[in-house]
């Protein structure tokens, strides 16, 4: 598909679409919609991945060998609190968003 | 060599449908479209067209099919009447809207209620809003030719609007006429391949179709529909002609029959046309001077054709196949009072032939009676085939 | 996709206007990342519809349709069809529908597809409700449970998905749940390999129309499992599995008081309710011992 759009690229030439279709892959800033955000406690995260398993929006991601062993996407994570829910070390918190950054 | 073959309105039907080589077939069986599903499903099962066929469970599905196969880039056949048109209606809106270039054959019949099994054109003018394209055969050669013109129509990149060819049922669906079929090799050469165009469903180039659209889209994207009407009448003009050329037959958007110095004429649509070009003939021998127009395409509407050829015309009778109840005048006179520009001609609306009433030469007789004799400042449609009785044919006996 | 916005991990943007805590969301991300790209969904409007996107812009990097809410599986079929008629074996048709589109409004065209044996894989994710239009009672509302036309409570049982395709003698069909991701995971995969139309059915929490707080939809959906309250197995062949065998469920109760829709429910209900899943289960059981 990477192809695909390349290819596309190249041509440069537009082409129109009749009816209603989209084309567009996007995303809606939905991280402006949290009131909290999870907060991690690096030192007791046994990365075990349970928090990215189940994380609705898909924006956490696990790092193994970084101090910031769990990253998030902000800009998408809504702070529905499930990662501070289902964690099994109990290691993350959900703070309020405008509170410490 | 094209061949004569003696075939009913539906075997014709199914005979374009085979020969443009249709992939995917979703057609449920009603009354007096039957036929047309049972005999796809034979020539699926014979071989003689590579297709598969959808058994499906209901018309609303046959033709949801018939859009989610034809999306992936096959033509897709589907076939209905009367009820089973009115179960589509939902989605015959996702087909024109999506710019899908269905050609469905249907075989008029009258909506319930009352239930009838007969001609009526109720079923496709409740549809003459749904953003398809209608033409209306007036015998069995023309239901072969505007199904075969129909793809080359729908399909055009100006156009891409699915269409409807109309058939009147029993009338001509089941009427055993003699059709010249042309060879498999000039049909192909005439309507081509199904080539994708537009929106499409593969995976190698996704997009997703039909998602919600805005206030601030959604009159842009009707005004698209508008635009493939718009050329739906010159590509039709187009294919006309070219079909002539290549196969010999004549066939217009509009037709003519003896106007050149008529004083009245009457306007019909379907099977009736036959009947009233015979009724012209009778009444030309008598002295009088009458014609008829036919309409073959009802959506788009021809107004600059209708306007032209009805122009100088002082009696005008539209003979309407539904009732158009509640409004002046039924659908068709609508359209030809409005097409007529600068006119001070009569123009009257005339109802018959509902629920498998036959217009026989004697109703036709009365039209032409009515509208040229007939001088009541009424403005009430004619129902030119009404019974005397209506009001009573129910009975019962009560206590006083 | 032709013009991409974003970039994102999977199949589906991480931006997109489901409630917080939707278990829609995580199903559909974990439905795709098994099916794979080559793939094509339908989805009928309602919450899944969101995905679909607004004007030019979608949620999905896979081709797709929108269709109308009762016929989802009539274009599925329509699409597999066509598919298979220019000699592609290998595209996934995917019909995502919910609970009111196909248990309601959409079970004629599921039928009709099962019974011509259609190789669509079709899943219904279950919010018990018609959520997306504000949380109007369906047929697979639970018993007791509040909805905007339910408001004393449902009085009638739900539909039961599965048995009913299972009637119709389906080569796959399970239900699934996010209590186990991997289970769930592993139904998709297996319904993608069945050679004919399969069916699942996901229990989806929805903490906006079931009144919870969204961090709970996890541990909602394990007590569900956990209390019966949504049985796990799959019908493969003619065979039934019950794939969560516990000696004993856990109080349904445990379940019901964590959801606001609840919260009325009387104590007799609870009980019947309750009887009524042992009931279930106990002729599931049976029903697993056939062979």
């Amino acid at each position: 598909m990477q192809k695909q759009q390349e290819k596309h690229m190249e041509k440069r030439k537009k082409y129109r679409i009749l009816g209603p279709v989209a084309l567009g892959f996007e995303s809606v800033k939905t991280g402006s919609w949290r009131l909290e955000r999870p907060k991690v406690e690096y030192s007791q995260c046994v990365k075990c991945g349970i928090c990215e398993k189940y994380c609705p929006v898909n924006v956490i991601s696990i790092h193994k060998d970084e101090e910031e062993c769990i990253q998030f996407i902000w800009d998408y994570c809504k702070g529905c609190g499930i990662c501070e829910n289902v964690c099994p070390k109990k290691c993350i918190n959900m703070v309020d968003e405008r509170g410490e950054k | 060599m094209a061949a004569y073959m003696m075939l009913d309105g539906n075997s014709a039907a199914v005979q374009a449908i085979k020969m443009a080589k249709v992939k995917v077939i979703s057609a449920y069986p009603i009354t007096p479209q039957s036929s047309i599903s049972e005999e796809l499903s034979r020539l699926v099962r014979d071989g003689s067209l590579d297709a598969k066929y959808l058994r499906v469970e209901s018309e609303h599905t046959a033709i949801s099919a018939a859009i989610g196969a034809q999306l992936t880039g096959v033509r897709a056949a589907t076939a209905t009447s009367s009820v089973g048109l009115a179960l589509m209606h939902e989605v015959l809106n996702v087909a024109s809207g999506c710019r899908v270039p269905i050609v469905m054959p249907v075989v008029n019949r009258a909506l319930a209620s009352p239930w009838s099994l007969w001609c009526d054109h109720q079923d496709t003018m409740a549809e003459r809003d749904s953003g398809w394209l209608q033409l209306y055969c007036e015998n069995v050669q023309e239901v072969f030719d505007f199904v075969t013109m129909g793809y080359k129509i729908a399909e055009h990149e100006d156009v891409l609007t699915p269409i409807m060819i109309c058939l009147d049922g029993f009338f001509l669906s089941h009427s055993m006429q003699k059709v010249l079929i042309p060879k498999q090799n000039e049909v192909d050469e005439f309507i081509g391949d199904y080539v994708k165009k537009n929106t499409y469903l593969d995976p190698l180039n996704p997009m997703v179709i039909n998602n919600l659209t805005s206030p601030e889209e959604f009159t842009e994207m009707r005004y698209q529909q508008k635009d493939g009407f718009d050329n739906a009448a010159k590509v039709m003009d187009k294919v006309f002609l070219e079909f002539e050329k290549k196969f010999g037959r004549v066939h217009r958007a509009v037709e003519g029959y003896k106007l050149e110095d008529a004083e009245a004429v009457i306007v019909t649509l379907g099977s009736m046309s036959g009947t009233a070009k015979q009724v012209v003939n009778m009444l030309r021998n008598q002295g009088k001077k009458v014609g008829a127009l036919k309409i073959v395409s009802f959506r788009p509407f021809r107004s600059d054709l209708v306007n032209e050829m009805l122009k100088g015309i002082k009696r005008i009778a539209v003979f309407d196949r539904t009732a158009g109840l509640g409004s002046q005048g039924a659908p068709l006179w609508h359209e030809v009072c409005n097409a007529l520009e600068e006119s001070n001609a009569v123009v009257k609306s005339y109802i018959g032939g509902l629920g498998g009433r036959d217009i026989s030469l004697e109703t036709v007789l009365n039209v032409f009676d009515d509208i040229m004799n007939n001088d009541s400042k009424n403005k009430s449609p004619v129902w030119i085939d009404l019974k005397d009785n209506a009001m009573d044919i129910r009975q019962v006996k009560k206590d006083a | 996709m032709h013009n991409t916005k974003t970039e994102c991990k999977g199949l589906v943007s991480n931006g997109v206007s489901a409630c917080a805590g939707c278990g829609l969301e995580l199903i559909i991300r974990n439905v795709l990342d098994v099916l794979g790209e080559d793939t094509l969904i339908v989805i009928p409007p309602g919450c899944a519809a969101l995905f679909c996107g607004y004007g030019d812009g979608t949620a999905f990097k896979i081709g797709g349709f929108q269709g109308n809410l009762e016929n989802t599986a009539a274009y599925g079929a329509g699409i597999k069809a066509g598919l298979e008629m220019q000699g592609n074996d290998h595209t996934t048709v995917l019909c995502f529908a919910g609970d009111g589109a196909t248990l309601d409004i959409g079970l004629q065209s599921l039928s009709g597809m099962i019974e011509r044996g259609d190789k669509v894989v079709y899943i219904c994710y279950d919010n018990e409700a018609y959520m997306n239009t504000g949380i109007q009672g369906s047929s697979s509302t639970p018993q007791g449970a509040a909805t905007t036309t339910t408001p004393g409570g449902k009085a009638t049982q739900r539909k039961d998905l599965i048995q009913i395709v299972m009637a119709h003698r389906i080569p796959y069909a399970a239900t699934a749940s996010l209590a186990n991701l991997t289970d769930l995971r592993n139904k998709v995969k297996k319904a993608k390999e069945t050679d004919g139309p399969a069916v699942l059915h996901i229990h989806t929490p929805c903490p906006t129309g079931w009144s919870y707080h969204p961090s709970k939809s996890i541990e909602i959906s394990k007590l569900a499992v956990d209390t019966g309250a949504w049985l796990l197995y799959e019908y493969e062949n003619g065979v039934v599995k019950v794939n969560y065998k516990p000696k004993h469920f856990k109080p349904l109760i445990e379940y019901l008081k964590l959801q606001g829709r609840f919260k009325n429910i009387s104590e007799e209900k609870v009980s019947s309710i309750q009887q009524d899943i042992n009931k279930r289960f106990d002729e599931l059981k049976v029903r697993g011992e056939l062979l």
